[in-house]
């Protein structure tokens, strides 16, 4: 018991540690990022990518960072870290104030001539707990509408996927949608072809890809429940677990004033149905379709993404497994200063609110015994979250957010309420 | 120039809490959590909360009941031992919320009678159906010869600890298996073989071998270990230390289990359970004073269902001092009694299997406390008696009018509509 006492003591001590680093890494990347504002040798690599000065799409978000150039050497390091405090508070039992360093992620790009580009992530969550390699790719440019890109990539399935640095967002948790349907962060093996091409004011961007996919814990897994995320594990970056690659495909539209609506697609077989060539149960096919909007209005940005997932059930699942699930969320952030702040330089205020549903079984039930037909479903998330940020510079945000969480569970029994605060900074380095 | 003078100085302060905001920020959220704590939400009343330990567990009991907590809600994976065939992957599958369960997780049980002989049909998949599979593993189906089968949803779990310290003595000396006193009652033990891992405790009464049976809908279980171990095994495909054969279906095969080694959960997982099990609380009444709760509770005893839902039983000796010789409100005398014709066939037909020696028609007297809860973990449906058949108080009521309770039940229809509203007021404040 002293043994665990200590071990947890330790951890706490750790976690001190870890947050100190933090802030005092965010304020070190704060004034360095004011001090070399004329640096050239730090800058966005959309600049260096060809893209549009005046219109910026999803697509990009990638290159839609703050690198750091190494000389003459073609390469350029970036990164960015996170890190927040919780208190929250569900039907009365709280576990009271706790800290976490979410993420530490290291960016390498490396262009090889004027084609070839190379990108890589490497990110460490809460500390070592958990390391990745969240993408590994190549793009080659065969042409100004057409780039072939293999490697681990980032999916094009809605908006937050490809695009969900934490430095670029105003509240610290990441969209219930986003996570719990599509499952960001999605990095997946796989190659295809993407582009964009410009009219006037207009910018149309695409995505294809042929991916591994995600596996067969989709279902039957530890969330009792039909749970997409479930399906993301380490073999996948080894092999496809059923050899029939999935698909992701995006076709996105944007206007220089009026925003950028995308619309995406991944599905494929996700069970495993063969096993030593042998066929050995049906195949189950998973399909996301995912919209995504981005626009800006004076000081009001709004951005949002709905999914919608069908997911083939084996019959003896029913009801129990949803074959249907749906989410979207939708937040606006709106512009109240934008001026010095106290000691930051042209920083912004902003207020934010987010709202957001999951429903993760949109079927309805039927009993054995015939008492209970056609009856809805529940097993739904409704939250809304409101708070501030303060953006001291383009990579640096500190959060204040409140959240309050509906949760009911499958039958539709009386919802469970959670809801919390949270502070966090995030900053790209 | 005083404005200058106060520029000056709040300038001078600014700097100076800028060079502290780092160690102000901190301190700043902590009061604005501690001021915000009203936006938090707060505990339901104490009589809407069933998963709640009992008064006067020690810290050290406290630990071991948030274990089995944990491992109630747990959800199995096949990886993890699930199956091969299961209803569900969890206790609270079934008891949402360690409350009463619903028709949508209804459990089947069937068999057939040979001869005198009542058989479980265990080479067929009996004695409950498992409809659901893991991944490429045929999922059990009803096998075509069975002619009795019954439906159960789960009961709630609340306060059964404090059932299981009752003495034998207390549940024999409420027996009345002949109807001695001529009240037309007659409830009866059901007396069952304990499995072979049984160790009896002081409250165990031997009667040629055989004990007091008094969990299940008929009393079929002498302990909640019983209980539990079936549950693991019937309902999640759980094989433990108590019983470590694998489930299969055996339209699939007979040794056609998973691929999971035997026990595939520890001895721990078990203890743990139990242990959670018996230290729950018992259900904290609501409106207890309310006259209409009063009134029920009068004309509830007065027309006779105190007769066998008995009001308050006390518990014996136990090693948890929390469950030693308590006094409860658990409405049950836990006997077995024949509720007659309406409730001795499935809604669909079937004969009611029996269990032990408890025939088809024979039912144990469920304990009511608690009763008002049940919508809670219903989905806000009431779903009553052994497989939901009744979906309001009145209507459970109705299916009291054959068998040994006939007397009780036609007593609560002659009642004026006021007054039965006043009993069932009464009921849904247990």
């Amino acid at each position: 018991m002293l043994h665990l006492i200590v071990h947890k003591g330790m951890s706490k001590i750790k976690s001190l540690v870890f947050i100190s680093l933090l802030i005092l890494i965010s304020s070190l990347s704060h004034a360095q990022s004011d001090s070399i504002k004329s640096d050239s040798t730090k800058k966005k690599l959309i600049n260096r990518v060809d893209l549009s000065d005046s219109i910026t799409i999803n697509q990009d978000a990638l290159y839609n960072r703050p690198f750091i150039g190494l000389g003459r050497t073609g390469t350029a390091l970036g990164g960015y870290i996170e890190g927040n405090t919780n208190y929250f508070m569900e039907d009365g039992v709280t576990e009271g104030f706790s800290m976490e360093l979410r993420r530490f992620n290291i960016f390498i790009f490396a262009a090889l001539g004027k084609r070839v580009r190379i990108l890589t992530e490497l990110e460490f969550e809460h500390g070592t707990e958990e390391i990745a390699l969240e993408t590994a790719q190549i793009d080659y440019k065969l042409h100004e509408v057409l780039s072939f890109r293999a490697g681990i990539l980032l999916p094009q399935i809605g908006m937050f996927n490809a695009n969900h640095d934490s430095p670029k967002w105003d509240f610290v948790d990441r969209p219930l949608s986003s996570t719990m349907i599509i499952p960001s962060t999605l990095s997946e093996v796989g190659f295809g072809f993407f582009g964009k091409f410009y009219r006037s004011k207009w910018a149309f961007s695409y995505d294809a890809y042929l991916i591994n996919g995600l596996q067969a814990d989709i279902v039957l897994n530890e969330e009792g429940k039909t749970f997409i995320p479930a399906g993301k594990n380490e073999e996948m970056f080894g092999e496809d677990n059923n050899g029939l690659p999935m698909v992701n495909a995006k076709f996105s539209v944007s206007h220089s004033k009026a925003g950028e609506l995308g619309l995406s697609y991944y599905g494929g077989v996700y069970n495993n149905f063969r096993v030593e060539g042998e066929q050995v149960d049906a195949k189950r096919n998973l399909s996301l379709f995912a919209l995504d909007i981005t626009t800006k209005v004076n000081k009001f940005k709004l951005q949002g993404e709905y999914v919608y997932a069908l997911v083939d059930v084996p019959d003896d699942l029913e009801g129990l497994y949803g074959q249907k699930q749906w989410g979207g969320w939708i937040e606006i952030n709106y512009t109240l200063l934008d001026k010095k702040i106290i000691f930051f330089d042209q920083s912004q205020l902003l207020f934010n609110i987010r709202m957001e549903k999951v429903d993760f079984n949109a079927d309805k039930m039927n009993d054995p015994s015939g008492f209970v037909v056609e009856t809805k479903l529940y097993d739904e998330i409704t939250a809304l979250s409101v708070g501030f940020s303060i953006r001291t510079s383009s990579s640096l945000v500190f959060k204040g957010v409140y959240q309050y969480h509906w949760i009911r569970d499958l039958l539709g029994n009386p919802a469970a309420r959670k809801a919390g605060f949270q502070f966090g900074l995030a900053t790209y380095f | 120039m005083y404005k200058n003078v106060i520029r000056f100085v709040l300038k001078l302060l600014i700097m100076r809490i800028s060079k502290y905001i780092i160690i102000l920020l901190p301190l700043m959220l902590l009061v604005v959590i501690s001021a915000c704590n009203k936006l938090l939400p707060g505990a339901p009343d104490p009589g809407d909360t069933i998963a709640e330990p009992a008064e006067g567990l020690t810290p050290e009991q406290l630990v071991t009941f948030l274990a089995g907590d944990e491992l109630f809600a747990k959800v199995y994976s096949p990886e993890q031992g699930l199956g091969p065939i299961f209803i569900q992957q969890s206790c609270e599958g079934c008891h949402v919320g360690d409350g009463k369960g619903h028709p949508f997780n209804m459990e089947t049980r069937f068999g057939k009678y040979s001869g005198l002989v009542f058989d479980e049909m265990l080479d067929k998949g009996g004695p409950q159906l498992q409809q659901r599979s893991i991944a490429a593993y045929p999922s059990e189906q009803l096998p075509s010869d069975y002619t009795h089968k019954t439906g159960r949803i789960a009961p709630i779990v609340i306060g059964m600890g404090f059932l299981a310290a009752l003495h034998d003595s207390t549940i024999l000396n409420m027996a009345d298996p002949y109807d001695a006193d001529g009240d037309g009652i007659s409830g009866r033990v059901n007396y069952v073989l304990p499995k072979e891992y049984f160790t009896p405790e002081s409250i165990h009464i031997d009667s040629s071998g055989y004990y007091v049976g008094r969990f299940g809908k008929k009393a079929k279980e002498i302990t909640l270990l019983d209980q539990i171990v079936f549950a693991l095994k019937q309902d999640i495909g759980l094989t433990s230390d108590f019983d470590v054969e694998d489930i299969f279906n055996p339209q699939a095969g007979i040794n056609s289990g998973d691929a999971v080694p035997d026990p595939e959960v520890s001895l721990d997982v078990v203890n743990n359970l139990v242990f959670y099990m018996r230290t729950l609380k018992t259900p904290t009444r609501r409106n207890e004073d309310d006259p209409d709760v009063l009134a029920g509770e009068q004309l509830f005893t007065q027309i006779g269902c105190a007769n066998c839902h008995k009001p308050t039983l006390t518990t014996g000796p136990s090693e948890i001092e929390a469950l030693s010789e308590k006094t409860i409100h658990p409405y049950t005398d836990l006997l077995l009694h024949d509720m007659g014709s309406a409730l001795a066939f499935t809604t669909d037909g079937y004969p009611e299997i029996p269990e032990g020696s408890a025939q088809g028609s024979e039912w144990r007297t469920p304990p009511l406390w608690g009763l008002g809860l049940a919508q809670e973990s219903q989905g806000g449906t009431g779903y009553y008696l052994h497989d939901g058949r009744a979906t309001t108080l009145k209507e459970t009521i109705s299916y009291h009018a054959t068998g040994e309770a006939s007397n009780i039940a036609s007593n609560f229809f002659a009642l004026s509509e006021a007054k039965q509203d006043q009993i069932i007021t009464f009921l849904n404040s247990l």
